[in-house]
């Protein structure tokens, strides 16, 4: 079973106790952007099978929002971060390159 | 192709059976084909058929990284029904169905159509209003289904426990021309008929690239060497958008897996499909007597053919209240299959912002009840540029905020 850390209240927390939130880092464009940009915020997604930063809710302990990098495809986690961050961590970054070192961040 | 048919039987059995053909080859690819349909599941393969049957356009491959039928097509739970709520859907839905009734003679192939009947369990009010709703709504579109009591279901299945203290059954939209198929006959009896007609099914071989020229299509690369083709069809359930990136566009899908687990046979005790929306489960019996059972997707981007644990105990969980039999049962195999979710829970049949190339994608959790009718359109896509039953399942809709909302009309289960 998956088993996140929430970053928040420190608990190791498995997966039923979590709530997915989806993709992380969507950029949401401001007044006059267009349709493209919006259809792009709200549906468009690289769903990609390796790397994926998500958004995750501990919704059965602290009920705080934190962000995980995870591998899609071999379910291994890279670490969980704060919400409050436009981009990942330097040290997220670097746990994934440790393991993965010819992935870069797109 | 020799024909299948009884006297086929009877000669061969005269033959110690050393007279069966292969029921599809397997050639070297060409250098370059009309057509190319990158996934031979059943939705490609019934895509490669029509184009074929109804179009006439014969010198087409299809390419596929493992074997045929080996991903979703043979992972699913065999469900055939078209009681959906909205137009496009049902449309393309009841087309898939009623192809299934006489496909087994179209392909010279039995593909165990069983059309035993599917019942949708309302065991909330809001879910009896649902129902009877789409009720109303099939019965404008042609489809046969009617809102039936919570007597008449258990007429139907006496083995459900219609009193359940928690999700008590009140009623079910009935379906009497629903039922189910053997799903890996749906793949091999189109792979054998596309082979008929002369295409080439090239198996192991995966596609690595899509190659452009002035913004159309020119062909594959793949780990066989380029394949050239003038039209493309990109039909690969999970992976679209994997295959979506090499072509340069980008796909309103995620892809989750989606579980199933079947029992250890036993004899007959159910003999319609009953697919149960608030607990997320459904269920039918297959000819071995295994109880199948359909359950839940995991709720984060998971490209493993697993899913969570937790799913099959939650479903599992919520069916043994409505069959209480079911407890005694042990379960022989889980598996999970990665399906693409669009943002409506509507497929994608469209033509792509590449010239000549088509993406029918999008199917998430109800594929297989589709796969003649998608094949039937998306060929007429590919082959005219334009579908009726297609028309509505363009990618431009999400753009457009013109959803196909089957997340809000089916519940869940799908």
């Amino acid at each position: 079973m998956l088993t996140l850390t929430c970053p928040v209240c420190g608990v190791d927390a498995c997966e039923t106790e979590l709530a997915a939130g989806g993709e992380a880092h969507l950029k949401r464009y401001g007044p006059g952007s267009t349709d493209e940009q919006f259809e792009d915020y709200l549906f468009m997604r690289p769903n990609v099978k390796g790397v994926h930063f998500e958004r995750w809710r501990h919704a059965m302990g602290c009920g705080k929002w934190f962000l995980a990098a995870r591998d899609t495809a071999t379910l291994e986690v890279f670490g969980t971060y704060a919400a409050q961050t436009t981009e990942p961590p330097a040290e997220i970054i670097n746990a994934i390159k440790a393991k993965r070192p010819d992935w870069s961040l797109t | 192709m020799r024909k299948y048919s009884a006297f086929a039987v009877a000669r061969e059995a005269f033959r110690h059976h050393k007279g069966w053909e292969r029921a599809w080859t397997s050639p070297e690819p060409k250098a370059s084909y009309d057509a190319i349909i990158v996934g031979a599941g059943g939705h490609g393969l019934a895509s490669a058929y029509y184009l074929g049957k109804n179009f006439g356009i014969t010198n087409v491959a299809v390419i596929e990284k493992g074997w045929l039928g080996g991903g979703n097509t043979g992972r699913n739970t065999t469900i055939i029904r078209s009681n959906y709520l909205q137009d496009p859907s049902a449309a393309i839905y009841e087309k898939a169905r009623s192809l299934y009734e006489t496909l087994s003679q179209d392909l010279n192939y039995n593909i165990m159509f069983s059309p035993r009947g599917v019942i949708m369990l309302a065991q909330t009010h809001h879910e009896v209003r649902g129902y009877i709703r789409t009720a109303h709504a099939n019965a404008l579109q042609g489809v046969d289904t009617r809102f039936i009591d919570k007597h008449e279901v258990k007429k139907l299945v006496p083995i459900m426990n219609i009193e359940g203290p928690r999700y008590p059954v009140l009623g079910g939209l009935w379906q009497p021309r629903g039922g189910t198929a053997r799903h890996d006959a749906v793949a091999w009896g189109y792979a054998r008929a596309c082979s008929d007609m002369g295409m080439d099914i090239i198996q192991q071989t995966e596609v690595t690239g899509v190659r452009r020229e002035c913004g159309a299509v020119a062909g594959v690369e793949t780990t066989r060497g380029f394949i050239g083709c003038k039209k493309l069809g990109i039909v690969v359930a999970g992976h679209s958008g994997v295959v979506a990136e090499m072509a340069g566009f980008r796909l309103p899908l995620e892809s989750v897996p989606l579980q199933a687990l079947v029992s250890e046979p036993i004899k007959p005790c159910m003999d319609v499909v009953v697919m149960a929306n608030t607990v997320h489960g459904y269920l039918s019996q297959s000819d071995k007597g295994e109880m199948v059972i359909g359950g839940g997707t995991d709720s984060h981007n998971n490209y493993t053919q697993r899913g969570s644990f937790h799913h099959v105990e939650e479903t599992v969980r919520a069916l043994v209240e409505t069959f209480p039999m079911l407890s005694r049962l042990k379960m022989l195999r889980q598996w999970g299959g990665i399906v693409d979710v669009t943002g409506d829970r509507s497929p994608i049949l469209s033509k792509t912002p590449v010239e000549g190339v088509f993406i029918n994608c999008g199917w998430g959790t109800g594929g297989f009840k589709a796969i003649p009718g998608s094949g039937w359109g998306f060929a007429e896509l590919m082959a005219k540029g334009h579908s009726p039953l297609t028309a509505e399942f363009g990618m431009e809709r999400f753009k457009e905020g013109r959803f196909i909302d089957e997340s809000v009309a089916a519940g869940v289960a799908h």
